[in-house]
């Protein structure tokens, strides 16, 4: 019996299992799945439950729910890959063989990154969104805080979900409105990029949105340090930010278990093909979602749609066939604009976000980079979606694995 | 687009960049600089080459990499460009802007 392991029982790694088992079947293949949490968090619900839109019930569940009953569920810690070996070791000292091992381990914050992050004011008046605690965190100190400076923060790209920080100053615009407050707030939105998105037609529309919401925008700050006595954010050029409560999305990084194993680069991302999802140093690695250095962006979406294109090549792997070329960076994200509304994108490596109708061209329901709120309940609808449909590798109708150019209105 | 500097005609993209490296000669680098309002010293020129060299060797330019040269650290690289220095360096290098950002 061959065995195909799966390190990661994320969005990525539960998903790989459900699309896999339906072909790799025993006797002939094992599929274990590795992961020593217990719990499976819906991220993108970290973004609400600081404004009490979502309670912490709503985003986790138990891993093992998503986990079919033939794919063997490993609980431990990862000790090291090798590689040469083609072995996993775990924490417990014992070892386990692969054929074919799919990395799909994410990313995670890194606060340790940058002098002051984690210092005395971490999490009184420094906060991540990005983790459960964080998020709940900033839940607690936003019921109780009264006003003053609010400062939205990028580290260093590239982070999971890029658009996540714009949102949060959307719905924070959106939040304090509704208690009264928002002419007590003042917010500012610091990023290391030259304006509000990577992008240009989505960074058009967006620092629109900023400007009409009164949010401030500082823009290519690369931050040095934060100074916790002065509570300010200061930049390599010597910029200084001053803020009351600072929503930090810290340095995002692969897993350290990419250091140990020597298979990440400086940011423990893994180098990978960033069409076939074949990993660049072992032909019999394969790494999914986050994990990965490809030049697409870290969102789930992008999981989803590389997921269905991975599922055949390992079929394509195991029978000896060349690879399909075929992943094109496709990210369809949903931008929450606030007071029940939300924007919609949809790109790839080489198309940018545009205006126009999705998934029917020239239908719809859903615009692309417009305000409305059928967009926004499609966001809060996604919700069931993931947990219904994404995580057990269900194809979403209409939305296929490469991106559609038409219905978008490119120049 | 088309643009006349040091006396010799460049394609540039819509924010400055070159699009063609051949076009790129000193003079045309110390052009650049003096509309980044940056006075090469030579200093600058072995950040430039530098620059330049990663881009040969396809190495995906940011400012965590640059604090990691060996080259330079962070708080010099800003002292030389003050403004915005990874974008303004790799314009005067007559490379592209760093896609770092997704």
């Amino acid at each position: 019996m061959k065995n195909l392991v799966i390190l990661g029982a994320g969005t990525a790694g539960t998903m790989m299992a459900n699309h896999l088992h339906h072909h790799l079947k025993r006797p002939d293949w094992q599929i274990s799945i590795i992961d020593e949490k217990e719990e499976h968090h819906y991220q993108p619900g970290y973004l609400f439950l600081p404004f009490d839109i979502y309670t912490p019930e709503d985003i986790v569940k138990k891993i093992e729910e998503f986990i079919p009953g033939d794919v063997n569920l490993v609980r431990e810690k990862i000790n090291r890959i090798l590689p040469k070996e083609n072995v996993v070791q775990l924490s417990s000292g014992r070892s386990i063989n692969y054929d074919i091992l799919i990395i799909a381990t994410g990313a995670k914050i890194a606060p340790e990154e940058t002098e002051g992050m984690k210092g005395s004011e971490w999490q009184k008046s420094v906060f991540d969104f990005y983790t459960f605690e964080g998020s709940l965190a900033l839940r607690d100190k936003l019921r109780h805080w009264q006003g003053g400076k609010l400062v939205i923060h990028i580290t260093e790209m590239p982070i999971k979900c890029p658009v996540a920080p714009l949102e949060f100053a959307f719905l924070a615009d959106s939040f304090f409105k509704h208690k009264h407050l928002r002419d007590k707030v003042d917010i500012t939105y610091v990023t290391p990029l030259s304006g509000a998105f990577t992008k240009p037609k989505a960074t058009e529309t967006l620092e629109h949105l900023l400007e009409e919401k009164k949010i401030k925008i500082e823009s290519d700050f690369a931050v040095e340090c934060i100074d916790n006595d002065k509570k300010e954010l200061v930049d390599y050029g010597g910029r200084r930010v001053p803020f009351d409560i600072l929503v930090t999305v810290p340095t995002n990084k692969g897993d350290d278990l990419m250091e140990r194993s020597g298979l990440g680069d400086d940011l423990n991302y893994v180098p990978t093909h960033k069409a076939t999802l074949q990993s660049k140093n072992y032909e019999n690695i394969f790494v999914l979602g986050d994990a990965s250095n490809i030049p697409a962006s870290k969102a789930g979406s992008v999981a989803h749609f590389e997921a269905e294109i991975l599922t055949d090549n390992i079929s394509l792997y195991i029978e000896g066939k060349p690879l399909k070329e075929e992943f094109d960076g496709h990210a369809n994200c949903f931008i929450e604009t606030g007071n029940g509304k939300a924007l919609l994108i949809d790109f790839n490596y080489t198309h940018e976000p545009v205006e126009g109708s999705f998934p029917f061209a020239g239908i719809g329901p859903l615009r692309l980079l417009k305000e409305s709120r059928i967009n926004h309940m499609g966001k809060l609808a996604f919700r069931w979606i993931y947990w219904n449909m994404l995580l057990k590798g269900t194809h979403i109708p209409f939305v296929p694995a490469t991106m559609s150019e038409s219905g978008k209105h490119y120049n | 687009m088309e643009k006349t500097i040091a006396g010799k005609q460049i394609t540039v993209n819509e924010e400055g960049y070159l699009t063609d490296f051949n076009q790129w000669n000193e003079q045309v680098a110390e052009a650049l600089a003096l509309e980044a309002e940056v006075s090469l010293t030579p200093r600058h020129w072995e950040v430039l080459k530098y620059l330049q060299n990663e881009q040969k060797n396809q190495v995906a330019l940011s400012i965590r990499r640059i604090g990691k040269s060996g080259l330079l650290d962070i708080k010099e690289f800003y002292q030389l460009f003050p403004v915005a220095p990874l974008k303004t360096a790799t314009k005067i290098a007559g490379i592209p802007k760093p896609a770092s950002c997704i």
